[in-house]
């Protein structure tokens, strides 16, 4: 483990030639290559260089991160190269500059690489009619459904009707009716009629997902996406084809007809099914989340998700959410509701009490950085075991983690898991079995299915519980403290690659539930004596100055996709 | 359902493959050769050439819906295929293909290719048929015919046995 953190850089890119170009009349320096959408340095395109000068070029089939397809010609613009001479010299203008000589015909900004001196046109009256006309046929048998399609809001149709659309439509004809309410696979449905066959999906799911399970059929007016009859678009990655559709044809079972989108409020957060750490966007309304979206993150997951994460949201709003603080009454008496004061209290004094070696933490991989730094604190006062629960699946080669703890690193950094995850968890079998440890604090784990028993739970003088939601552990707890789901609270994980990323507060925790890093605080500074930070931005920073894996990082620097760390 | 392929149809598909730099290259040829064989294209030939050239059978579902004349049913045993192109459309092939499904109890409106209960006939439009001197023109599987006025095509309705 290094002690220094390095800001995420790209590899050290040999000097790419410059090459000028002008955009709309304004001159600008661009590489000469830049990376396509596998990362592959290629010929700069004029899109590429017109994103650079900050001038948007409409589309619809291009997308960065899939192959060109080159199929929807709303990128059209107009461009002129410096004219050369019979002696193949450039020509000048009487006031020395290159004349520039207009090509006659437009070409399509996503596919067409740049040359030196190359003039692009991306405003000129021409290429405005270019695109009306382009926008116009695209709507010729558009269903024109925008009140009750789940795309409105986020419609790339309806954001070019603003800048190029027609207010009314000539088209007298009658409209080409095409399948409706497809179901494609197991979470998304199509609507083929709204679908300006752009084959972003296609070839998503063929280059990127490597399921090659859609295409066209039919030809001209009756084209369709489609699956092959009788097989489902099934894979782990369906969903993203929904996000990249950039119209309403693309629909997720989970997310259509629930919500318009213009209502939610998106906050910047990470997906905890994993040790990937995909950032996305968790978007709420009145502390409901409605959808997970992924948060674009070269370094992490670009722009797409796995679709068993992008779901794993609902456990959030459960009924069963522990919401109350309980503690066990005198005697054999069950759990009643208390008052966070009053067991923050109860327990910092027994903690205070506790002899050196007989207090045990579990703490959970799904507890955030600043969280299992309080835990690592409270560990070296009581001087006490710790270890955490190890959760492994099956991984695949795209996003999807072996590790199905969000911060496993985080655990490890901060000391309180070591290497192999759960090698303690036997010692602290043991040390209950022998009566040394009186004391046990499990955080987010369900210590029964890992050789510690209700048998074992039961010698214990003090169980203190920490959880979302209920399961055999705190059923057996003499402290039950309820805790926030990471929606709904601020913090930081490490992924498996060492990528320190933070996540922020969407929605509110239910009942007296409360972020564990909030009640850690006052425990740590009870039991301790020491006072700490009481922001999430303090903590980070105290973690950062006093645990050397975290050495150099500071919350605002890790800005919104993170930094990594050496593990 | 599986789907066999005689021995000299799978060797000439293989063949046919070899003509190729890649495999998926050879996906309309192989096509055209199983419709040669088979008269249309079936679900299970389409899955079939697709394992045969290590593609996913949409690929191959793509083409066949494509191309009008790779056949997605079994069509008749005599095709009746009426040129729709401008000189004929001009020249009455709209009447012709009307007259044709009125004899034969089909639905002159309906869109694509028609065959008769017993499958003896097809009749459908196609585009150009190289003769715009002579509309209306048509084929009978794969006879000729110019100038093809309503009691002509009584007599090649007639013909067909």
């Amino acid at each position: 483990m290094s002690t220094t953190a390095t800001i995420e850089t790209k590899p050290a890119a040999p000097a790419i030639e410059k090459i000028k170009v002008k955009v709309d009349g304004r001159e600008i320096e661009v590489p000469k290559l830049m990376p396509d959408w596998t990362g592959k340095l290629t010929p700069t395109t004029m899109i590429q260089a017109c994103e650079l000068a900050k001038t948007d070029v409409p589309h619809y089939c291009y997308h960065p991160k899939l192959p060109i397809a080159g199929n929807c010609r709303m990128c059209l613009v107009e461009f002129g190269t410096p004219a050369l001479g019979p002696d193949r010299k450039p020509v000048l203008n009487p006031d020395g500059t290159a004349k520039i000589a207009k090509s006659p015909r437009p070409a399509i900004a996503c596919a067409t690489p740049i040359s030196p001196g190359m003039e692009i046109y991306n405003n000129t009256p021409t290429v405005k009619q270019m695109r009306e006309g382009v926008l116009e046929f695209l709507l010729i048998n558009h269903p024109l459904d925008c009140p009750i399609c789940d795309q409105a809001g986020e419609c790339k149709l309806q954001e070019y009707s603003v800048d190029f659309g027609q207010s009314t439509s000539r088209f007298a004809e009658a409209k080409v009716h095409k399948p409706k309410a497809v179901d494609l696979g197991p979470r998304i449905m199509l609507d083929d009629e709204r679908c300006i066959l752009c084959t972003r999906c296609v070839r998503f799911t063929r280059d990127v997902a490597g399921d090659d399970k859609l295409g066209i059929v039919n030809r001209g007016s009756y084209n369709t996406i489609a699956a092959y009859p009788g097989t489902q678009f099934d894979n782990n990655y369906t969903l993203n084809t929904v996000d990249i559709c950039p119209v309403g044809a693309l629909t997720s079972k989970d997310f259509r007809f629930q919500m318009r989108v213009w209502f939610l409020k998106e906050t910047k957060s990470l997906c905890n099914s994993c040790g990937t750490g995909c950032n996305v966007l968790v978007s709420s309304r009145e502390e409901k989340m409605y959808r997970y979206t992924p948060r674009e993150n070269d370094a992490v997951n670009g722009p797409w998700m796995c679709d068993a994460g992008r779901l794993n949201y609902k456990w959030v709003g459960r009924s069963d959410r522990l919401k109350d603080v309980l503690m066990r009454g005198a005697g054999q008496g069950g759990l009643v509701k208390t008052t966070w004061l009053t067991a923050i209290n109860d327990i910092s004094d027994k903690l205070k009490r506790a002899p050196a070696g007989s207090v045990a933490i579990v703490a959970s991989a799904r507890q955030t950085n600043e969280e299992l730094y309080l835990l690592a604190k409270l560990k070296a006062n009581l001087g006490a075991l710790s270890d955490s629960v190890e959760h492994t699946g099956e991984a695949d080669r795209l996003l999807v983690s072996a590790d199905k703890n969000p911060n496993t690193n985080g655990a490890r950094l901060n000391g309180i898991c070591y290497t192999e995850i759960g090698s303690n968890l036997p010692q602290i079998a043991q040390g209950i079995q022998s009566g040394n440890i009186k004391t046990l604090i499990v955080f987010g784990e369900d210590v029964t299915t890992q050789g510690i028993g209700a048998d074992l739970l039961a010698k214990l003088d003090t169980l203190i519980v920490s959880n979302i939601l209920p399961n055999t552990t705190t059923q057996l707890a003499h402290y039950v403290l309820p805790g926030a789901a990471h929606v709904e609270k601020r913090g930081s994980f490490t992924n498996t690659k060492g990528r320190v990323q933070k996540f922020m507060k969407a929605v509110e925790a239910p009942g007296d539930a409360r972020a564990e890093w909030e009640f850690l605080h006052d425990l740590v500074h009870n039991v301790t004596g020491k006072n700490g930070y009481v922001t999430i931005e303090g903590l980070f920073n105290q973690m950062a100055a006093e645990v050397p894996g975290f050495a150099g990082l500071t919350w605002a620097g890790l800005g919104d996709t993170g930094v990594t760390v050496t593990i | 359902m599986s789907f066999t392929v005689p021995a000299n149809l799978a060797a000439e598909i293989d063949e046919l493959i070899t003509h190729y730099p890649v495999k998926r290259a050879a996906s309309l040829m192989v096509l055209h050769a199983i419709q040669e064989q088979f008269g249309w294209i079936s679900q299970e030939a389409v899955e079939w050439t697709a394992a045969k050239l290590e593609l996913q059978p949409i690929n191959i579902l793509e083409i066949l819906t494509f191309y009008p004349m790779l056949r997605q049913q079994p069509m008749g045993k005599y095709q009746l295929k009426v040129c729709r192109t401008l000189s004929c459309a001009l020249g009455g092939a709209y009447q012709l293909h009307h007259h044709f499904c009125e004899k034969l109890g089909l639905d002159a409106h309906k869109h694509g290719p028609q065959t008769t209960a017993d499958g003896k006939f097809t009749v459908e439009f196609v585009e150009c048929l190289a003769s715009c001197g002579t509309a209306p023109v048509m084929m009978c599987n794969d006879a000729f015919y110019e100038g093809v006025t309503h009691a002509k095509a009584d007599e090649i309705v007639k013909e067909c046995k």
